[in-house]
């Protein structure tokens, strides 16, 4: 039975989404660690809430930062350990497509779902309310970027023992740019000013990412697999 | 065209090359480099504002220049070596990343010994420093994610797909100067039009960095040896080239 590009992108993203919430704990580690790092910023610092405002955008984007790196580990390994990817690529779909597939239903799990708890922390982190569109925007934008970049890191540390520590040093360099617009973006939203230039790089990246690193990440697995 | 481009694919000649290239190189590296420092460091005359310590410039620069440089070869080198799967790709490419690392870790400390008595701090969160500091450690990645891999053959077309993504660093270095409002001054030599520098100083500074390009081309051909050796070890050419 010959399924069609669609339907295979479907079932793929289906199956990823299942996987994930048949195990709630995997979904809400990345979830509970960007609470965590949020809330150790305020304790370690000071108290105070205008110190608090100045710093909390560049806070935000590095826990988003962290906790979506934490979360790529699960991208393809478990799949790549137990046959499922290479069973993928033998099953007539072109590589690129599982590949776009199961990270789009990764940042489904782990981008959004940070995005939708962002005003959680925003407001922890005395972010006014007046900001938010703006950071969950410039986050939506990061995170599909990072999920991006992310699937070409994991792809290439598929096979190795302590591929976690390699994967963080491939992947938080190419995330740098990301990091000083989203945080200018913010920074700029929670100011009053209008944040519509660092908006526009973030959707330039963005648009960059999604339309390049396909082809990366598919050549990274098809090194990594064999 | 084609026989000589398929003859940079054999490594036994381009271990010869690289050995009878090698010590010209250093020649003109070394006369180039003697005449730069001289030149820049006694002959070239005091900067109206930054007085003796703009000498730093002439090693500062073209460290920095390199460290792109070097990139962009390596990364060329990792292309060739996927594309048209060149082995001696992957060895130029494994030669330069150690080469390139330390031009860039050159650039950063004299970078920083320069900006403590001209800003007043050996570092600043400043877009072109930030931005050379990530290209560090994407050589540091490369090198780490070659080594990664217990096969060889893997962890080099590994690498060289990292090194192929992280070229669109280099851009960002070089146009950070011009797109941000930074701390660091503006380009003064690579730019269109006249460079803003009188002759008397521009000089030694191009010499010097002629003198860093050649000393990159003695070294990566000294290194390239040593891979080709490495890598080919199990091959009848290389217990030739040893014993002869």
């Amino acid at each position: 039975m010959k399924v069609s590009a669609r339907e295979a992108f479907m079932l793929i993203v289906h199956r990823e989404l299942c996987l994930s919430f048949r195990r709630p704990e995997q979904l809400l580690q990345p979830l509970v660690f960007f609470l965590i790092v949020t809330t150790l910023f305020p304790l370690g610092l000071s108290l105070q809430l205008s110190l608090l405002r100045d710093i909390s955008p560049g806070v935000l984007w590095t826990a988003a930062l962290l906790s979506s790196l934490l979360s790529l580990d699960s991208l393809f390994k478990s799949d790549a350990d137990d046959g499922t990817l290479e069973q993928l690529s033998l099953s007539g779909q072109g590589l690129t497509l599982i590949v776009v597939a199961k990270t789009c239903a990764h940042w489904l799990v782990t981008g959004a779902a940070l995005v939708i708890a962002s005003p959680i922390v925003a407001t922890a982190l005395g972010i006014p309310v007046a900001a938010f569109a703006t950071m969950m925007l410039s986050l939506a934008l990061g995170t599909v970027t990072l999920s991006w970049l992310g699937a070409i890191g994991a792809g290439l540390t598929i096979g190795l023992r302590r591929g976690n520590v390699l994967l963080s040093l491939i992947v938080l360099p190419l995330a740098t740019p990301l990091l000083i617009f989203g945080a200018a973006a913010t920074e700029r939203a929670i100011s009053g000013s209008s944040a519509a230039g660092a908006l526009y790089f973030l959707a330039s990246l963005c648009v960059f990412t999604c339309t390049l690193a396909p082809l990366a990440a598919t050549a990274a697995l098809r090194i990594t697999l064999e | 065209m084609w026989t000589w481009f398929y003859k940079l694919a054999s490594p036994p000649y381009v271990y010869g090359v690289a050995a009878a290239f090698a010590p010209w190189l250093l020649g003109v590296a070394a006369i180039a480099l003697c005449y730069g420092l001289v030149a820049g460091l006694a002959i070239a005359p005091l900067d109206y504002q930054q007085g003796d310590a703009f000498r730093m410039i002439y090693v500062h620069v073209p460290s920095a220049l390199l460290s792109l440089t070097v990139y962009t070869v390596m990364a060329a080198a990792s292309a060739v070596a996927l594309i048209w799967r060149i082995k001696v790709g992957h060895a130029v490419a494994a030669a330069s990343a150690p080469i390139g690392a330390s031009f860039t870790l050159a650039a950063l400390v004299t970078g920083s010994l320069w900006g403590r008595p001209m800003w007043g701090t050996y570092w600043a969160w400043d877009p072109r420093l930030t931005s050379e500091l990530i290209l560090l450690f994407l050589y540091v990645g490369v090198m780490s994610l070659r080594s990664a891999f217990e096969d060889p053959a893997r962890g080099d077309r590994a690498a060289a797909l990292l090194a192929i993504v992280g070229v669109v660093n280099v851009p960002i270095v070089h146009f950070s100067v011009v797109w941000w409002n930074s701390l660091h001054q503006g380009a003064t030599v690579v730019r269109l039009g006249a460079p803003r520098m009188p002759g008397s100083m521009l000089w030694p500074l191009l010499v010097m960095w002629l003198g860093f390009m050649f000393f990159y081309g003695a070294v990566l051909c000294t290194r390239l040896q040593g891979e080709l050796l490495n890598r080919e070890r199990q091959a009848a050419w290389v217990r030739e080239a040893i014993k002869s």
